[in-house]
């Protein structure tokens, strides 16, 4: 492990220097050559480019000032054990699980694996590094297949290069899961990097939930995260997803995830974010086969000085699919949101059907909130439509509340929890939906 | 005056109203002018152009710092479409004219510079329903006059050269203050080499019962027009302009690249009325603002038929208590064309308000582009901003995009955009077609309906002639 680089040098790539990769790459000489082939060129790719700019497009509204590098380290195992024996931060538990993969730190800790018929029927739920020794074929045809393009393709090159944890999943061709797989990934100590890679590939009508929960061991500790998600339903294959966010309030975090929804498929994505000083989720869905739908949900409590940095795209590539996308942010105290969404319809991709909307509640003077709603049409026969809404309270509905006893706060988090509930309820697992509620209300307790 | 040289390249199209009608614009006279810049853009340019105009120091100190930031500034090719790197600078004349005294009669204007007038039907039009007009050709105003009774009502409509000589006190406060050089590099082109324009000055409670006109005429090859507008509605006075625009079409690229500010004072009343025909050969990059003080009211409404490329946003700065800004924009982009055209809306005062409907509609191979930016910023209270987009697809190939940004903060304000993507249904060309039209004629009807609510807010001369020109664009369109 490389020491800590000078907190004032002003390199782009701050504390991710060479040395570290040197390091990182000694420690994984049990790992097939490919592999490490790939994370070289990955870094490569990382090392070239630059950070952000202030003009770049992609980056607009963003505090491109915040991304400074400098500081993180790859945590040392000998660290994890202590670092997690205080435990304290909460996640979406409370419901029945088929089987339960957590990492700590970049490294596996013991799960719940999966029974013994879902095994039976060809079901792979592993870490990626089992799963790329062992179904290498499966892995390579899909890891980083769809390139990351919303802006982050840095930070991606990173994750790629520097990755060791994170969920393999495969569900065969008409196999069904009844209750959803959970991932958890923790990150522990100040200055800590983890880059949790998640990869998830369903064949043709399969179906399966999958739940991962990102979240700090101790809220006072700031890390640097870099997740990658790649969702791949196969045709005809129902695929729902739902990332709960809740690091520190001090951690910069960037999730890049990309979705490709096959002919008839459907996938349906829920990520809330609460937690990270800086935190920005890519989020892009690839419609390539007729029928395919995608819908893509967010949830956001922007609280303190936290930024919350949303872009989206919805590319819309043959004819006949569909796209949904309802992104809700609470603005409170001097936070800051930024959606940017954008639905493309390529040529010939007639008979589409998107929508795209962002709502913003701004509960404070100080809170602001950003909208980039955008649409790219090049097709004639489509139905596509956005909207974007910021604004307030409606004072009679809090007139109502405080007219039947309730304060003021209560009655505030009441309305928030209403401006949820429409994008809560198309999850039609009710428990798990009853867990994010719990989760969201974490929020609001102090 | 220069002898002249007539010749006449098409016959006499039918009057219409001022560059409504592609067809009626698309003739050119060649024309001696006295001065001539040349081509390319340099200092010497500059000295040239204030030379002619025997322009104040601090206009000539002014141009000079422009040229600077124009240079300085990239294009803004990292959002805006890569086309205008076609724009060869080297290339262009950036002065021409015959003079740089407008005429106060049409039968003092040169015969070549008046038949072109005269054929676009503009000295027609004044006598009929319009208190002033200024017709700009090429670089100068060749012709600018205002009818009696307003001018004794103590209005100001000149030509913005002619009033940086006669009105400089005025002209100076305001000139450059809503529109910084360094807005944008067009903008500071057009500070540069700025040369024309209306100049409009309306004193205290005054409202002006019949609209202003200015008509911009484009003749020679490889030119840049860079008009400059300053307009200046006292405390509670009311004004409607009106701006139409023409170029023949050549086979090289010509820039048109105006500069336009509106103040409107305490409870002023700004309506300003484009419609804008460039031959499709024309890049047309055109910056516009207005500053509107207390209770003050301006609107933008803005018709974008021609052009190769046009990028215009026109904004209002909302910068005192009660003001209100409304853009109504019409984007119609056929093939080789793109409409990168909507509006900008800064709240800097509290309970502003302001509202934007853009319709578009882009046929065969045309993209029209929706851009919006609506900010409102902390610290106030009880802003409001409802935008609409509207987008009509008349062909398999056509596009259309939008690309607006909304920033608010505070929980004072309420903000909403919608925008929709349509195309005309078949069932109302069928039951149109069944009813006896052709497929054309139906299409042409469906789309006119589509921009029917706002064509409606126009005057009556301008919403007749707009309507006349949809039926133009859409004729084989179809089938």
């Amino acid at each position: 492990m490389s020491a800590l680089p000078d907190i004032q040098t002003a390199a782009p790539n701050g504390a991710f220097t060479s040395e570290m990769l040197a390091a990182h790459l000694a420690a994984l000489g049990h790992l097939p050559k490919w592999w490490l082939d790939l994370k070289r060129e990955a870094w490569n790719r990382f090392a070239a480019l630059p950070l952000p700019q202030r003009t770049n497009e992609l980056w607009r509204f963003s505090n491109v000032t915040g991304l400074k590098l400098d500081g993180y380290t790859l945590p040392a195992l000998a660290d994890l054990k202590s670092q997690i024996s205080n435990f304290k931060s909460p996640s979406a538990g409370a419901f029945p699980q088929a089987a339960t993969l957590a990492f700590a730190n970049n490294r596996a800790l013991p799960g719940e694996a999966l029974p013994a018929d879902l095994r039976e029927e060809g079901v792979i739920f592993e870490p990626i590094e089992t799963a790329l020794a062992g179904h290498a074929d499966l892995f390579r045809q899909h890891f980083m297949a769809q390139p990351v393009n919303l802006g982050s393709e840095k930070f991606a090159a990173l994750n790629a290069a520097l990755t060791t944890s994170g969920a393999f999943l495969y569900v065969p061709r008409d196999v069904e899961l009844a209750q959803p797989l959970v991932v958890t990934h923790v990150l522990a100590g100040a200055g800590s990097a983890v880059f949790p890679h998640t990869l998830v590939i369903l064949g043709d009508n399969a179906r399966a939930t999958l739940v991962e929960n990102f979240l700090s061991a101790d809220p006072a500790e700031a890390g640097f995260v870099t997740g990658v998600n790649d969702l791949y339903a196969g045709p005809g294959a129902q695929l729902t997803y739902v990332g709960t966010q809740n690091w520190s309030p001090g951690t910069l975090a960037f999730q890049l995830n990309s979705t490709v929804v096959q002919r008839d498929a459907r996938v349906l994505s829920l990520n809330l974010h609460l937690g990270g000083r800086q935190s920005r989720h890519e989020s892009h869905s690839r419609l390539q086969g007729p029928g395919a739908y995608s819908e893509m949900l967010a949830l956001t409590v922007a609280q303190g000085a936290q930024e919350f940095d949303q872009r989206t795209l919805q590319s819309h590539q043959v004819p006949n699919t569909g796209s949904n996308l309802l992104y809700k942010n609470v603005l409170l105290d001097q936070a800051r949101t930024i959606f940017s969404g954008l639905i493309i319809v390529d040529p010939d991709a007639q008979k589409t059907d998107a929508y795209q909307s962002n709502r913003n509640l701004l509960l404070s003077d100080e809170a602001e909130a950003n909208s980039l709603p955008g649409l790219e049409i090049q097709a004639n026969d489509v139905r596509c439509t956005h909207g974007a809404t910021s604004g307030h309270v409606d004072e009679e509905q809090m007139f109502y509340l405080k007219s039947r006893g309730i304060t003021a706060a209560v009655a505030r988090e009441l309305l928030v929890f209403g401006f949820f509930e429409e994008v809560l309820n198309k999850l039609e697992n009710e428990q798990l939906h009853a867990a994010l509620r719990d989760l969201i209300q974490t929020k609001f307790t102090h | 005056m220069a002898d002249t040289d007539i010749l006449e390249t098409q016959t006499a199209a039918t009057s219409s109203v001022a560059g409504i009608d592609q067809s009626v614009g698309d003739f050119k006279y060649d024309v001696k002018y006295d001065f001539d810049a040349g081509t390319g853009l340099s200092e010497r340019t500059i000295h040239y152009i204030s030379e002619v105009k025997k322009e104040a120091p601090w206009i000539h100190e002014f141009r000079l710092n422009a040229l600077k930031t124009f240079l300085a500034k990239p294009l803004p090719t990292h959002w805006a479409t890569r086309d205008l790197e076609n724009i060869n600078f080297d290339k262009i004349r950036y002065y021409l004219s015959q003079g740089t005294k407008p005429k106060r009669s049409w039968d003092e204007v040169p015969a070549d510079i008046k038949k072109t007038f005269e054929r676009l039907g503009i000295p027609e039009q004044e006598r009929k329903f319009l208190a002033g007009v200024e017709a700009q050709f090429d670089s100068e105003a060749a012709y600018s006059n205002i009818k009696e009774v307003v001018a004794k009502q103590g209005v100001i409509f000149l030509n913005s050269s002619e009033a940086l000589r006669t009105h400089p006190e005025i002209f100076r406060r305001w000139f450059g203050k809503v529109i910084p050089t360094g807005d944008n590099k067009f903008s500071a082109l057009n500070s540069a080499v700025f040369s024309g324009g209306s100049f409009i000055y309306v004193p205290p409670g005054v409202k002006v019962a019949h609209p202003l006109q200015a008509y911009f005429r484009i003749n020679a090859e490889n030119f840049g027009q860079f008009e400059r507008t300053l307009i200046i509605v006292d405390e509670g006075s009311e004004v409607t302009y009106m701006e139409g625009c023409t170029a023949p079409k050549f086979s090289t690229t010509t820039l048109h690249s105006a500069v336009v500010e509106l103040v409107a004072l305490k409870g002023a009343k700004i309506q300003y009325i484009t419609v804008q025909n460039w031959a499709p050969n024309v890049f047309n990059l055109v910056t516009k603002r207005g500053l509107a003080h207390e209770e003050a009211e301006i609107k933008w409404i803005d018709c974008n038929i021609g052009s190769r490329l046009t990028i215009k946003y026109p904004g209002v700065v909302l910068r005192g208590r009660k003001s209100r800004g409304e853009v109504i924009s019409i984007a119609l982009a056929n093939d080789g064309q793109h409409q990168d055209t909507g509006a900008k809306m800064v709240h800097a005062a509290d309970e502003t308000t302001s509202t934007i409907v853009a319709k578009s509609i882009s046929v065969g191979q045309g993209r029209s582009t929706y851009r919006g930016l609506v900010h409102i910023p902390r610290h106030l209270k009880g802003c409001k901003n409802n935008t609409e987009c509207d987008a009509l697809l008349i062909n398999t190939n056509s596009r259309t995009d939008t690309y607006p940004a909304i920033t608010v903060r505070g929980q004072q304000h309420a903000a909403q955009h919608e925008a929709s993507v349509s195309k005309v249904s078949e069932e109302m060309i069928f039951y149109m077609q069944s009813r006896g039209l052709t497929e054309a004629q139906a299409m042409s009807l469906a789309v006119n309906g589509f921009v029917n609510d706002l064509v409606r807010q126009f005057p009556m001369e301008y919403s007749v002639e707009l309507k006349r020109l949809i039926d133009l664009e859409m004729e084989g369109s179809v089938g």
